[in-house]
């Protein structure tokens, strides 16, 4: 199978070791391949492993497809792979349609360009909100099928015969009436004078045959063997390395830079300053470390040094006391409420830093008349105009080279360190690779946001009669997409608040929106479900409680009309042995979920302790995406996600003192490891429905089902997150 | 001050100051970016290397420290059958997922192996705690791990 390394081997083998050139739609004349000088450093060149976008003397009938004589099928990737498995998947689709050769398929990072590789959501290009297969499984099917049509218009002219009289498979047009087979190099230039047809059919889904198989991924090969290239690996011939300090209070200025002894460390090259940041260049990272220790700095720590975590919490809850924007309302909740059992609460969740393995970076090379960029994003076109805002330069003369991410979660859709990085290189005429520390990475992020949801609900008859659930945090969409942000509601912060799967008639959904003082936030793998999903959960829980009902049988009584949201929870519940008997001190608690449009219930098994530590035992999650293009692929999101939620259950939180973030480092941060790991069994539901996300529905489904496993093995219902341990062991009864 | 090391088997020489953790000398200087950057302070597993075969965080490692030692690292750990088994049990199984960590989940989990041919859960706890995976892969690890050592194919 041909993958990304076979590409980079031939690549090295024609003597042009230069990524190319990406010009995708930038038909600019200076964006052209090159030999690289001879140079004196002792290494490799390492750049992304692909070459050209090269579409002469191919088939190239979209921006996704390229065919060449040899029948060598390079599919360019709309999306990003940041760990999530879509560069297999997306390849899944396109091969399907096209009936491509899967053992001929290799993969190109896009360039930017929002024209060509836009998300079909969001008009522009950004991988996030678990919806790469949502958005492209109808265009990617489009292209793949549409190309094959032309292959076979050329095969029916070559031997002129009726296309309807052909089929395909793996790369070959037939015409089993003459016995005849072209494949499609064969057909290649041929197919390129085809028109592309109006309205191509798609396949049934019971022919597909690559989509619905555990595929092995194309990205894996080499990461085996330290082949693979994220951004931070990028080596280019004179580069040097920086890293940086910023100003440890949010907002604050760099007001004097003593470089006396830095300047002295030796391989230091120079000292960059900029209004909030300073950087040290030097020879390779470490002489950047050590320069940067010892600079002294003062700092202008401007009106945020003095907000800590108090401050912020008090702004919230004040903010979740006032009436929201109506997001939507049903029934007459006024009246709702105004009968039976009432309930009432606060669900409240911290501060999370992203935390991605591989640090914050960009690699740039700044000179009069162009900027080119080596990082790994998110949004690569985003990357790109700001990269040229801050080069000074117009957008078409930012080259982005876009990389393999070493995580995301949402810290690479923006494009801070970009912006940073050109502006210290910048003050130099070589490329410069900025690798912020970990210590800076986890302090200077944009953060999920604090959020506090408040139900306040009513029982009727054992079930839920009125519900009223008020959203305060954050509006990210408003900073980060503000077309989006209407009517004072943020369509991420209420997601699957609005949709959440329960029959109440009464149903009424507020937003308040409430920016946290001095600290800057951004989306977290989850997003909106992060907290709603979590408030939502925790709440049915309690309310089965007060109902005295058993919380599996609580939820099933409000899912007549989710036919699918009942099967994966009836499900969930057979495959976690719910009801069964269990040792003291250990639980169960479920959580069911639509988000992303994936259906996904959850069982967590948890032993509690009297001092309050929490061992998770087992987690059984069955999910419904709808078609798994990738059934392994959905499994090894759910665990991952799974383990990422729970690790924000159980120890994720930043605080804030001073203005400043008190944590740094993993060991204050800290990361769920092996051997606190559960066992996670995922069970995947077959289904014909389109495609849901699958990212981060795992993220969303741990920390309620945890929460709620503690509630039933201590009767502690804690409401906030991450888990207080001291609460558990006080034993303070819901 | 020129250092020579073996790297994988070559020599290597290179200038460098003496308390230069290796990390950044084989990803700086040698350009071998295999090996990578987490933390910095020996807390994530992400820079594990092998020195004469045993597991070690080369982030803070003095490259004066590591003498005239044996150092594989992620590039030639596929030459050991140690090795090699791994790599192939963490593809069978399709443990990986962005990858980042990876290099250093493999040196650590092909040092176990040398050491241990069947570990059983606490060995695999014990050698394996010291590396975190973001994405969340430990349970796959953990299977991988047996399948190597067993010879199992998936
Ligand atoms: S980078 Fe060495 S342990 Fe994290
Ligand atoms: S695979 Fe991404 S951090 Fe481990």
């Amino acid at each position: 199978m041909l993958t990304t390394e076979k590409l980079r081997q031939e690549n090295s083998a024609d003597g042009v070791s230069r990524r190319a050139l990406l010009t995708g739609g930038l038909a600019t004349g200076f964006l052209l391949a090159f030999h690289l000088p001879l140079r004196a450093a002792s290494y490799a060149v390492n750049e992304p492993v692909q070459p050209a976008d090269v579409t002469a003397g191919k088939f190239a009938p979209n921006a996704f497809i390229r065919i060449d004589e040899t029948g060598n099928t390079t599919l360019i990737m709309p999306q990003v792979e940041m760990g999530q498995g879509t560069y297999t998947s997306i390849s899944m689709i396109l091969a399907e349609e096209l009936d491509a050769d899967w053992t001929k398929v290799a993969l190109l990072h896009a360039p930017p360009n929002d024209k060509l590789y836009g998300n079909p959501t969001f008009g522009l290009q950004v991988t996030g909100n678990s919806n790469s297969i949502r958005a492209w499984w109808k265009p990617l099917r489009t292209a793949g099928a549409s190309a094959r049509a032309m292959l076979v218009q050329a095969a029916a002219a070559e031997w002129q015969v009726d296309p309807a009289s052909c089929t395909t498979s793996r790369g070959e047009v037939t015409h089993a009436a003459s016995g005849r087979k072209l494949g499609y190099g064969a057909l290649a230039l041929a197919a390129q004078g085809q028109t592309p047809p109006k309205d191509v059919p798609l396949k049934d889904p019971k022919d597909f045959v690559y989509i619905g198989q555990p595929l092995k991924r194309l990205d894996t090969p080499e990461k085996v063997n330290g082949k693979a290239v994220y951004g931070i690996d990028a080596l280019l011939p004179d580069m040097k390395f920086a890293t940086v300090a910023a100003c440890p209070v949010f907002g604050g200025k760099v007001a004097k830079v003593d470089d006396t002894a830095a300047q002295k460390v030796p391989g230091v090259r120079k000292i960059v300053v900029l209004d909030d940041t300073v950087a040290v260049i030097g020879d390779h990272m470490w002489a950047a470390k050590k320069g940067l220790a010892a600079l002294k700095i003062e700092w202008d720590e401007g009106p945020n040094a003095r907000i800590g975590s108090k401050e912020i919490w008090q702004h919230l809850r004040a903010a979740s006391e006032k009436d929201g924007a109506v997001a939507k309302s049903v029934g007459d909740i006024a009246k709702g409420l105004a009968t039976g059992d009432k309930f009432e609460a606060s669900f409240e969740m911290p501060f999370l830093a992203h935390a991605s393995m591989e640090p914050i970076n960009a690699t740039i090379h700044v000179k009069p008349d162009s900027c080119e960029v080596w990082t790994g994003t998110q949004i690569a076109s985003r990357v790109q105009s700001e990269a040229a805002k801050a080069a000074g330069l117009p957008v078409e003369k930012v080259i982005v080279n876009n990389h393999l991410l070493g995580g995301g979660f949402g810290r690479k859709l923006e494009p801070d360190m970009v912006v940073a990085a050109v502006k210290i290189a910048k003050q130099v005429d070589y490329p410069v690779k900025v690798v912020w520390t970990r210590e800076e990475d986890i302090q200077h992020d944009v953060y999920r946001p604090v959020y506090r949801d408040t139900v306040t609900a009513t029982l009727v008859d054992g079930k839920v009669a009125a519900w009223k659930y008020k959203v305060a945090g954050s509006a990210v969409l408003a900073r980060w997409l503000p077309p989006a942000f209407q009517k004072g509601i943020d369509i991420d912060a209420v997601d699957a608040a609005v949709d959440a799967p329960y029959d109440i008639p009464n149903f009424h959904v507020e937003y308040v929106r409430a920016e946290p003082p001095a600290v800057p936030t951004g989306f977290w793998r989850g997003v909106g479900p992060n907290n709603n999903v979590f408030a939502v959960e925790c709440a049915m829980d309690e309310l089965a409680r007060k109902a005295g009902k058993d919380p599996v049988e609580f939820r099933r009584a409000m899912l007549a009309n989710k036919p699918r949201a009942l099967a994966v929870l009836n499900t969930a519940a057979e495959k976690a042995n719910w009801g069964q008997p269990l040792p003291p001190r250990v639980g169960r608690g479920v959580c069911l979920q639509p988000s992303f449009e994936t259906f996904i219930a959850t069982v967590v098994e948890a032993e509690i302790d009297e001092l309050g530590e929490v061992a998770v035992r087992r987690v059984v999650s069955v999910v419904d995406t709808g078609i798994a293009v990738n059934p392994d692929t959905v499994k090894a999101q759910i665990e991952g996600g799974l383990i990422f939620g729970l690790t924000a259950a159980l120890y994720g939180e930043i605080t804030i003192d001073k203005g400043r973030v008190q944590q740094s480092n993993f060991h204050d941060y800290r990361m769920l490891r092996i051997d606190q790991t559960p066992k996670i069994e995922v069970h995947v539901v077959k289904s014909g429905e389109p495609p849901g996300g699958i990212g981060e529905a795992g993220v969303n489904a741990g920390p309620p089902a945890l929460r709620n496993a503690i509630l039933a093995a201590t009767g502690v219902a804690l409401r906030r997150m991450p888990i207080d341990r001291s609460l558990i062991a006080m034993g303070k009864k819901a | 001050m020129a250092t020579t090391l073996t790297i994988n088997g070559e020599q290597k020489s290179f200038d460098a100051p003496p308390e230069m953790p290796l990390l950044w000398v084989l990803r700086d200087i040698l350009g071998m970016t295999g090996t990578k950057f987490g933390c910095g302070i020996a807390q994530c597993g992400a820079c594990t290397v092998h020195i004469d075969g045993k597991a070690v965080r080369s982030c803070v490692l003095p490259v004066s420290a590591v003498r005239d030692r044996a150092v594989t690292t992620i590039e030639a750990v596929g030459n050991s059958p140690a090795g090699a088994k791994v790599q192939k049990a963490w593809l069978d199984l399709e443990v990986i997922q962005c990858g980042y960590c990876q290099s250093g989940q493999i040196m650590a989990a092909a040092a176990l192996l040398a050491a241990t041919p069947n570990p059983d859960d606490s060995d695999i706890d014990a050698a394996m705690a010291g590396n975190i995976c973001r994405c969340g892969t430990y349970v796959r690890i953990r299977e991988a791990i047996k399948q190597a050592a067993s010879g199992r194919q998936s």
